[in-house]
């Protein structure tokens, strides 16, 4: 039999599997299989053939985010987790729900809604499926007030390279039995195993919620507000801004959740912090929605994201840095995310290469002084052919030599991670 | 090993006064806070800075030897048992707050901090570091990290590792790497995450970033009294099912009631058959009302009497009997067995049924004191030392404690460690390719085994072999530096 067909018929044997196609590319590279394992035993048994045969394996979920990170080296076999989508056991009275990784995150609200509980993670790119979140360590307005993945996951099944089932963690919120593999596989893009089943803490819905709103003239005046709101006692869910273009002025929204009474006093409290009060000239406003930008990132798929991590008092030190990044490359970036040192920069479709390259050259060394770092979410090919979508690396022999242990080969996603993992 | 001439080399780096290898002072390290296993050290170093542990560390690696950091020597589960064979790399000269970061919220500390220290550092700011391991005032920052430590209001707040963003870490090799920092994130994968919580088996943190909280406006705490643990159980899940997310909720029953009152006289209500310590906290407003709730709560799943602690005195007061329960056990214990086990919180009753009957079976008492709104159970096992076979019938009640938690889908430690004493207890939480899995990990940072060796696992995997596939004895092992147990 030609190997290809041997392949496919061995891939067959675990799950349902067919030969890639355009619509499968993974960052332009078609892959040879596309298999789509329906539980963690053919899962297992896909990836155990695909050991045998040496494939490169890109695990996919609902496939918006292929394109993240840089582009790998090679793809043979994608494994679609689309039918691994339920929710395995929701223990409403101890909060904690345990799911398949195929699972979106929206049909997972949906469920626990009903039960008047959520995961308090918020979804930036819409239709993403628990396990590409996971994979990618997505976080938006709320990570503020509850964390970001790696916080609220307290369990997580993976398959590795060689096809082993392996669980750390657990069902219980408060355990350190072993090693937390949980937190080692979140933002790990699909390097170090195939995510099979996460279990999270769930959170009760808040009662109420309030938006407050106001509009800073410039980073001063917002970074001014901002630090005494973010010093406050007010206990802000979110507190995020939005600059559509560095001269523009700076929109600011703080999420305020909790019992009705207690958010009312609350957002009073905010709006007076931001804008002396409700109403007038200078006045913050107060909603029960908040704006449209929000939670979203700031630029089309097929614009360049990056995401901007610093100190939490950095925000003007930031502000000023892409501005002064964007005059030296002649771009226009609209900057959105939260006042507490997690930005995303979005440059619009058609960047150039060259003036993107020169954006992060000019960004970087200003956003380290402030212990921070620059990282291209996802760009078109040819600009990330032109950049460094990473950055600096610090610790990066420690995380090579985890790469070996976890996935000898270098099969798993090879070249998507950081220095060419 | 030559204890000679290692001592000379490690007095090179750290001078006569930073290495002990009198015998009479190298007992004082033999054991943690988990005294039922006593090792003397071969050598004990004290360093004060980083530099000083890396030079320690390379000369360990140097010459094939296992090293044990330790902290206060405050765990509970054997974590920083040294080795007969081996160093113990204390941090108690490392004691210094680097910066109290107030604008970004952070404070950068060395290992030997004590954790309250962070505390008492931010407090005038208004802020603070938010795990508060009961044993706060001693233990320190370092033991923290290793242990993932969390404390009564990890409940709300979450544990260590949710509130370190950076260390600086002496690999097993004995090089010094940082690991995130000041910022949230960091490219590359969690080594933050992997770190915290390895019980000092992938390196020891010389330097360790935290987060610090602001103070919350409004604190309130309330006790409650119950005839049953059933009763404030059904108050847990009340309180619980609303909503409402208390900082903590802690449960004693009447055994541990009537311990912490022969120790410290808490004056709890009398002929209680357990109470709630109920502590909200947060904006004023929301507090006042979630604290109408839980009240109702109370009185409605039968408390008999509910007391408001009207001032920080009163509340020290209530907290008081909570935290002084480990010790007090030994008002009416010669001896006794903390365990650590986690259950559903939903499982609670049963589980403290069956707890009772193994106590009432066995003719040894088991004193309960938790942490209700999680799950965190920590039953203390009585029993007379100076009795034939006690302490082996008391071993085995806390064992068949830790099946009950595990039948029940919990966990063998909710924050004291597996360490040495809860090793051979991980086979029945994880399976073999769990564990192998895990031991990949441990190849990464410490490929031959000498960080605090013969911890946490029961059968240490020899790096570099193929996953799954043991072959003879490991080197360490046959070379008798390692235990296969």
């Amino acid at each position: 039999m030609h190997p290809r067909e041997e392949a496919l018929a061995a891939l067959a044997k675990a799950c349902e599997v067919s030969g890639g196609s355009d619509a499968d590319a993974v960052d332009g590279i078609v892959p040879d299989y596309v298999a789509r394992p329906d539980s963690v035993e053919s899962a297992a048994e896909v990836m155990r053939a695909a050991a045998e045969r040496g494939l490169r394996v890109v695990p996919r979920g609902a496939g918006t985010k292929l394109d993240w990170g840089s582009p790998p080296a090679g793809v043979d076999l994608v494994v679609d987790t689309g039918r691994l989508d339920r929710v395995l056991e929701h223990a409403a009275g101890d909060l904690v729900v345990r799911v398949q990784s195929g699972l979106t995150l929206g049909r997972l609200q949906v469920a626990l809604a009903a039960h008047g509980q959520e995961l308090a993670l918020d979804e930036p790119v819409l239709g993403s499926t628990v396990g590409g979140m996971l994979a990618t360590g997505t976080s938006g307005p709320r990570r503020l007030l509850h964390g970001g993945p790696r916080d609220l996951l307290i369990g997580i099944t993976v398959v590795r390279a060689d096809g082993m089932i392996a669980r750390s963690g657990g069902k219980v919120v408060k355990n350190v039995a072993g090693y937390d593999l949980g937190k080692l596989f979140t933002g790990s893009y699909g390097t170090l195993g195939l995510i099979v089943e996460a279990i999270f803490r769930l959170h009760p819905l808040p009662a109420a919620s309030q938006v407050v709103t106001w509009t800073a003239p410039d980073e001063g005046a917002a970074h001014e507000r901002l630090q005494a709101l973010l010093h406050s006692q007010l206990v802000p869910a979110a507190v995020e801004i939005d600059r559509p273009a560095p001269d523009a002025p700076i929109a600011i929204g703080v999420l305020l959740e909790g019992v009705a009474e207690g958010v009312t006093t609350r957002a009073e409290a905010a709006a007076r912090l931001l804008g002396n009060g409700f109403g007038g000239a200078d006045g913050a406003e107060v909603g029960t929605k908040p704006p449209a930008w929000w939670g979203r990132h700031p630029t089309d798929p097929d614009g360049v994201l990056v995401k901007l991590a610093a100190e939490v008092s950095a925000l003007p030190h930031l502000l000023a840095a892409v501005a002064r990044a964007a005059r030296s490359a002649g771009l226009t970036p609209a900057v959105r995310g939260s006042a507490g040192g997690l930005l995303h920069v979005g440059l619009p479709v058609g960047t150039e290469p060259a003036a993107a390259a020169e954006f992060l050259a000019v960004l970087r060394p200003a956003v380290a002084r402030h212990d921070g770092s620059a990282v291209v979410l996802h760009a078109p090919r040819a600009v990330r052919d032109a950049v460094d979508v990473w950055g600096p690396v610090p610790a990066l022999g420690l995380m090579g030599r985890l790469k070996d242990q976890f996935d000898p080969q270098h099969r798993l996603a090879p070249g998507r991670f950081v220095g060419g993992i | 090993m030559e204890v000679g001439r290692l001592a000379a080399r490690f007095r090179e780096i750290l001078g006569d006064a930073g290495v002990i290898t009198d015998r009479q002072q190298l007992r004082t390290y033999e054991c943690d806070g988990l005294a039922v296993y006593k090792t003397t050290p071969a050598i004990v170093v004290l360093p004060e800075t980083a530099e000083q542990v890396a030079g320690v560390v390379r000369v360990c690696a140097d010459e094939g030897i296992p090293y044990v950091a330790r902290g206060s020597g405050t765990g509970l589960s054997g974590g920083a048992l040294p080795r007969a064979d081996g160093v113990l790399v204390v941090t108690s000269r490392m004691r210094r707050i680097l910066e109290v970061d107030i604008p970004n919220q952070r404070a950068v500390v060395e290992p030997g901090v004590f954790n309250l220290a962070v505390t008492k550092a931010a407090e005038p700011d208004g802020y603070y570091y938010a795990p508060d391991p009961s044993s706060q005032q001693i233990c320190s920052i370092g033991g923290n990290v290793a242990e993932n430590s969390g404390g009564a209001h990890c409940l709300k707040y979450g544990f260590t590792v949710n509130h370190v963003l950076g260390l600086e870490v002496v690999t097993p090799d004995g090089e010094l790497v940082q690991i995130g920092g000041k910022a949230a994130d960091h490219p590359g994968y969690d080594l933050l995450g992997a770190f915290i919580g390895s019980e000092g088996t992938l390196g020891i943190a010389t330097k360790v970033t935290v987060r610090l909280s602001r103070a919350p406006e409004e604190v309130r705490t309330l006790l409650a009294a119950f005839d049953s643990t059933d009763d404030a159980g059904t108050a847990v899940s009340a309180i619980i099912a609303t909503g409402v997310m208390p900082a903590a909720i802690e449960m004693m029953d009447a055994l541990a009631i009537e311990a912490a009152e022969a120790a410290v006289h808490c004056n709890y209500p009398e002929g209680a058959g357990a109470v709630l310590v109920v502590e909200l906290d947060g904006p004023a407003v929301d507090v006042a009302h979630q604290f109408a709730a839980v009240e109702r709560h109370c009185r409605d799943a039968g408390a008999f009497e509910i007391r408001i602690a009207q001032d920080a005195e009163e509340r020290t007061l209530i907290w008081k009997g909570r935290k002084s329960a480990f010790a007090a056990v030994g008002r009416i214990s010669p001896a006794y067995i903390v365990q650590d086990g986690v259950i559903p919180r939903t499982a609670l009753p049963d589980v403290l049924r069956s707890i009772d009957r193994l106590a009432r079976e066995s003719g040894i008492r088991v004193a309960n004191v938790f942490h209700a709104g999680d799950g965190n159970l920590h039953p203390l096992v009585l029993f007379d030392d100076a009795e034939q076979g006690a302490e082996e019938r008391a071993e085995e009640v806390s064992g068949a404690i830790l099946d009950l938690c595990i039948e029940h889908g919990g966990s063998i430690t909710g924050e004291h460690g597996v360490g040495m004493d809860k090793s051979k207890f991980m086979s029945r939480m994880f399976t073999d390719d769990d564990l192998d899995t895990m031991q990949m990990l441990r190849c990464a940072f410490d490929p031959r085994g000498l960080c605090n060796p013969g911890k946490v696992f029961p059968t240490p995997r020899l790096c570099g072999e193929a996953p799954g596939v043991h072959k003879g004895a490991h080197p360490l092992q046959e070379a008798g530096l390692a235990e296969m147990f």
